[in-house]
Parts: structure tokens; C-alpha cells; sequence
């Protein structure tokens, strides 16, 4: 009796929380296929319209901006290219750096950690000043670099490869250093394939943190070629509810692909113990 | 001939602690050398530095007639077996296998020939495919022994690699260590703080103590002639019995009893050690016991007690005892079998 109402409970929660997070989704994907005029008239809907091809065909293609050069298709296209630089670089920076801090014993390599784990409490918000400043004299404003290369060290992945290379028993360093492998062969025949789950949650989680940027892309842009997701959102589509549902929903997408892809990794990498 | 040399190396960490202290040692070729003592008396330490895994603060390591201090471990053509095995967890047992020879660049058939050659010596071939995870422990060991032989090296270093083990399992490759061993010829050093490996594998044991060798011989030399204090006490289950006291004109004399020695000792203030298995009961006896505890092993029976002057006493008997809890016996030394330490220096007299 008590199994029944255990499970009865925590599978009700479950089920709370799936539609918590999935009707406000399947709202603006319903609403996106109906006409304008009678979402404006009749409010959001729940069953699918006739319109979905005319809607999405529209959002894709409509040149918008005030030059009228960009479309919603650039702006996924641009804020993919942001995204997925940052996730790569940052990737590729944080495990460098947490190989250095944990394996090659400086004297001050806690120091190092603990000043790069500062870096948290100056959020890019707060340095946006002097970070504009930078990257306007090198003069990467208006470009993918300038979008990407501010963004691509990150002080809490350095943390989570940080940790988990130390979880790594040192005697393992010490049989690959008899076999006959160098500090690189180290990292790439044993950190690498050992931190592939790592790899692919950090690489999601900064995918998304790059993917969301609003601030920065709008400060460092000045041509509308440049305009990544939410500022489109704003900048496009400022009047009509259905084309911005329909661009809502499109501009989800990207980051869906990237979790479904790396999903099973990802899991793994979120809840392996060692 | 001597194989591998130590020659007064000391270890010091930066934090200051002397972990091995102006060590010396030879192990000639073909040799099975065991390192005991407790733990963290430096025996681990030892072995890494032979190994190159750590640096030698002062003295000198050769093998093969080559001072290899500052070589790096991949040239030092020594194979280590690690406590947990270090097995490398995301390849499979072929390619743990084949790891060290691929690094040193031998071509891919000869690897092949070498990791099935040694597969089937230690009989893991059927699980060349699996990973370490998919393995027991003792397939683990297994596995981190091939490691070790595939890449024919001049000597072995084995850290403690049976403590991960249960009891009946590690008596077995304990065994197949030993075979092994012998049949490959290969110069090994083994640490341990288990007094029973030490003894079974050993073609010599090292007692270590505190960062210095305290004796090295062959496992019976060392039990029956312990060299010091330390030695006599961590070598031998159930432990030795010490009866401080002192001698007299070649009397030993203490509180609870008398005995006259065979040696010419001067008098001086001594520790009087006697092992359980060498006191026998008879009337004719000088050391009175009160039995406190019997334990029955079967093989034979552990009978503890105090003597006259509260001595804790340990006495050990064939087969299964008549003696009862309680009883008053009287033990007698077996002629000669008895170890004097001097009070001081806890060298060993006799």
C-alpha cells in the first residue's frame, strides 16, 4: 500500500514538472501556426493551425533590421558559430589550464586556481568596459573572433576539469610514465579519452552560455550582419506574436540538437562518481 | 654478482621529513628481494626511487653496472606493479598490455607475438578484449603482472600488489608470483608489511624501520637471528615474548625468573626475547605461568598468561591443548633458543 502511494507521489511530481517545462512550449508552438490576425483576436491556442509553412517560411527568409542584410536564418547561423566557438575554445582552454594546475606541481598552483576561480565574481557585465576597450583596439568589433574570444575562458569549467583530474589516481600518471609516455602523449591517450563525458557536459553548458548572450553581441556589433538570437528576437520581430513564436521555437533548435547529440555523454558526465 | 645497488640513498622530502636514510643494499641478479617493515618506514619510498618516480636526495642507484639516478623511468628498463594495478581503464587488456611496447615504437606484429605470448602465460587470453571494469580482482592482478612482463624488463618492482586481494586468493598468487618469478629469472623487488609474504616470497627480506635497513638475510636467518629489537619484534606471529631484566656473571636475572646462559655476556641491563614455540611445559621449567586465554587453531594452540611479575606471556603448543584457562603451568626455555637485546642501542647480543 505504501509502495503504491510512494510511487503515486514521486510520479505525479515527475509528471508536474515534464508539464511544467512542456505546455508553455507546446502554447507558442500551436499559436505559431495560426494566422496573426486570429491569434490577435483569439489568444494563444492550443491546436495546431493551417499556417505553419506560410509562419516559418516568413521568419526564415524575411529580410529584417534596419538595412534590411540580415534574416532569422544568419542570426541561428551567427549565434551557432558564437556558441559553438566559445564551447570548443573554452573546452579546449579550461582542460589546459586544469592539466597545468594539477599536473605540473608549481609552487603557486593553488594560488593560480584560486585567482582564475575569482574571475567568477568579475562577470562580463561588470568589465564590459574595459572588454570593449580591448577588443575595439584589436580591432575585432563586428567579427566572430571579437564575438567569441572574450567569452572563451571560463573559470568554472577550469574548475570542473580541475576537480575531476585530481579524482584521477596519481598511480596511473605514474604506470603511463613507465610505459614510456611523455607529459602530451599523457594527456592525449589517457586525460582526453578518460574526460570524454566531462568533455561533453562542459561543451553543452557553454554552447547554451554562449548561445544566450545578449549583452555582449549587442555592445560589439554594429553591423546588423553580426546580430545573433536574442537580439534578433527583439530587433526583428518587435509587432507580430506569430512570427515571433514561430522564431522562439526556431531559435530552440540549435542547443535541442546539440543535448540530443552529446545526451548520453552529457548524463554520464553530470552523475560519474569517478 | 650484484645487479641493482644502493649506495647511501637518502630521501628527503621538501617538507623535511627523511623518508630513507643513507641506504644501502645489493640484490644480485635473478634475485627476489622482499622490503618489509610497517607502514611508512620508507620501503614504498625506496622502491619509487628504483623506479624513478621519485627523486634520490643523495646517493646512488645502479643497475646493470649503470648509475641511474637521473635516467627517466621509461629508460630505466624497470616494470612496476602498483598497490591498486593502475590499469588503464578506458583501453582493454590488449592494449594495456601493448601500451609500453607501442611507446617504444616496435612494430605492430611483434607487439601481437609479445602480448599473446605473455596472455597465455598468465592465462588471460580470453579476456584481451575486456576492460579492466569487466574483470575480477585477481584477472586485474593478472593483468597488471603482463603488463609488467611483456616489456621484459631488468627488474620488477611489486608495491604491495596482494594487499587488494582476499585472504585465500592472495595465497595463490602469492604461489604464482613466486613460479614466476623464478621461472623468468628476472631480478624483483617486493614491498611489503605483511610478514607472512615477506617470508614465503622472499629469497632475502630487508627489514625496514624508520627509513633505515635494519637487517637483511634470508627469511630463516632473520627469524632465528633477529639483529635487532625492532627485528625480532615485527618478525614472527604470535610476537616474540621480551622479558626485561638483567644479567649477572652469565645469569640472566629478572623479576619473574632466573635462567643461566650459555654465552659470555657482560652484565648489563638487557631485554630477554624468547619466541612462543620455543617454551615447553615441564616441571623442570623456570617461568610460571597463570593462563588467562587459549586460542585453538587447530594446527596448534596459542595459551597466553602471566608470569610471576605480570609479564604477558605467550606460549605455543602442537595440536589441541589440555591446558585450561586458569591453570598454573610452568614453561621451560628450549636450550639456547633465546635472543638478548642490549637495553640501549636494542642491538642484539648473542
Amino acid at each position: 500500500m505504501s509502495r503504491v502511494f510512494r510511487i503515486t507521489i514521486t510520479h505525479s511530481v515527475l509528471i508536474w514538472g515534464v508539464l511544467l517545462m512542456l505546455v508553455p512550449l507546446w502554447l507558442v508552438f500551436a499559436s505559431s501556426t495560426h494566422s496573426n490576425s486570429y491569434i490577435y483576436n483569439e489568444g494563444m491556442q492550443w491546436k495546431i493551425g493551417g499556417e505553419f509553412f506560410d509562419n516559418y517560411d516568413r521568419v526564415l527568409n524575411k529580410k529584417g533590421g534596419f538595412t534590411k542584410e540580415i534574416t532569422a536564418t544568419r542570426i541561428f547561423y551567427n549565434s551557432f558559430i558564437m556558441a559553438f566557438g566559445i564551447a570548443t575554445l573554452s573546452v579546449f582552454i579550461s582542460m589546459m589550464a586544469a592539466y597545468s594546475l594539477v599536473y605540473f606541481k608549481t609552487k603557486f598552483s593553488t594560488l593560480f586556481f584560486w585567482l582564475i576561480f575569482i574571475t567568477l565574481l568579475v562577470p562580463l557585465e561588470l568589465r564590459i568596459l574595459p572588454s570593449y576597450q580591448i577588443v575595439s583596439d584589436l580591432n575585432l568589433t563586428n567579427s566572430y573572433a571579437g564575438l567569441i574570444l572574450p567569452l572563451s575562458a571560463s573559470a568554472i569549467a577550469t574548475f570542473f576539469f580541475r576537480q575531476y583530474f585530481r579524482s584521477i589516481p596519481d598511480e596511473l600518471l605514474e604506470a603511463a610514465k613507465l610505459d614510456g609516455a611523455n607529459s602530451w602523449k599523457f594527456f592525449i591517450d589517457f586525460l582526453l579519452p578518460l574526460s570524454k563525458t566531462m568533455i561533453a557536459a562542459m561543451f553543452i553548458f557553454m554552447f547554451v552560455y554562449g548561445y544566450n548572450q545578449y549583452l555582449w553581441p549587442l555592445i560589439m556589433t554594429t553591423s546588423e550582419k553580426y546580430w545573433t538570437v536574442v537580439m534578433g528576437l527583439k530587433m526583428i520581430y518587435g509587432g507580430n506574436s506569430v512570427d515571433r513564436y514561430a522564431y522562439v521555437v526556431l531559435s530552440l533548435l540549435p542547443p535541442v540538437m546539440i543535448i540530443i547529440f552529446l545526451q548520453r555523454l552529457f548524463i554520464q558526465g553530470l552523475f560519474q562518481t569517478k | 654478482m650484484s645487479f641493482l645497488d644502493l649506495e647511501n640513498v637518502t630521501k628527503i622530502y621538501p617538507n623535511g621529513t627523511k623518508a630513507v636514510n643513507e641506504t644501502s643494499l645489493s640484490i644480485t641478479e635473478g634475485e627476489l628481494m622482499v622490503f618489509v617493515g610497517p607502514s611508512g618506514c620508507g620501503k614504498s619510498t625506496l622502491l619509487r626511487m628504483i623506479a624513478g618516480l621519485e627523486d634520490i636526495t643523495d646517493g646512488e642507484i645502479k643497475l646493470d653496472n649503470k648509475i641511474i639516478n637521473k635516467v627517466d623511468p621509461s629508460e630505466r628498463d624497470v616494470a612496476m606493479v602498483f598497490q591498486n594495478y593502475a590499469l588503464y581503464p578506458h583501453m582493454n587488456v590488449f592494449k594495456n598490455l601493448s601500451y609500453g611496447l607501442k611507446n617504444k615504437g616496435e612494430s605492430k606484429e611483434k607487439i601481437e607475438k609479445k602480448v599473446n605470448e605473455v596472455a597465455e602465460l598468465l592465462e588471460i587470453k580470453e579476456f584481451l578484449q575486456r576492460k579492466p571494469a569487466q574483470l575480477s580482482g585477481g584477472q586485474r592482478q593478472r593483468v597488471a603482472m603482463g603488463r609488467a612482463i611483456v616489456r621484459n624488463p631488468k627488474a620488477f618492482l611489486f608495491d604491495e600488489p596482494l594487499s587488494n586481494l582476499d585472504a585465500k586468493l592472495r595465497g595463490q598468487v602469492r604461489i604464482e608470483i613466486k613460479k614466476l618469478q623464478k621461472q623468468m629469472g628476472v631480478t624483483s623487488v617486493f614491498v611489503t608489511h605483511d610478514q607472512v609474504e615477506a617470508m614465503t616470497l622472499g629469497d632475502r627480506l630487508a627489514v625496514i624501520n624508520e627509513g633505515i635497513i635494519e637487517q637483511v638475510g634470508s627469511p630463516i636467518e632473520v627469524y632465528e637471528n633477529p639483529a635487532t629489537f625492532f627485528v625480532a619484534e615485527f618478525i614472527g606471529t604470535p610476537q616474540m615474548n621480551f622479558i626485561n631484566g638483567k644479567i649477572k656473571s652469565n645469569n640472566f636475572i629478572s623479576e619473574g625468573f632466573n635462567c643461566s646462559l650459555n654465552s659470555n655476556i657482560n652484565d648489563q641491563n638487557v631485554i630477554f626475547g624468547i619466541r612462543p614455540e620455543n617454551l615447553k611445559v615441564s616441571p623442570q621449567g623456570n617461568i610460571q605461568m597463570k593462563v588467562d586465554l587459549i586460542e585453538k587453531l587447530g594446527a596448534d594452540s596459542i595459551i597466553y598468561g602471566y608470569d610471576k611479575s605480570n609479564n604477558y606471556i605467550c606460549y605455543r603448543e602442537n595440536g589441541n591443548t589440555n591446558i585450561k584457562v586458569n591453570n598454573e603451568i610452568t614453561l621451560e626455555i628450549e636450550e639456547g633458543k633465546y635472543h638478548l637485546f642490549d637495553k640501549e642501542t636494542k642491538k642484539r647480543l648473542n
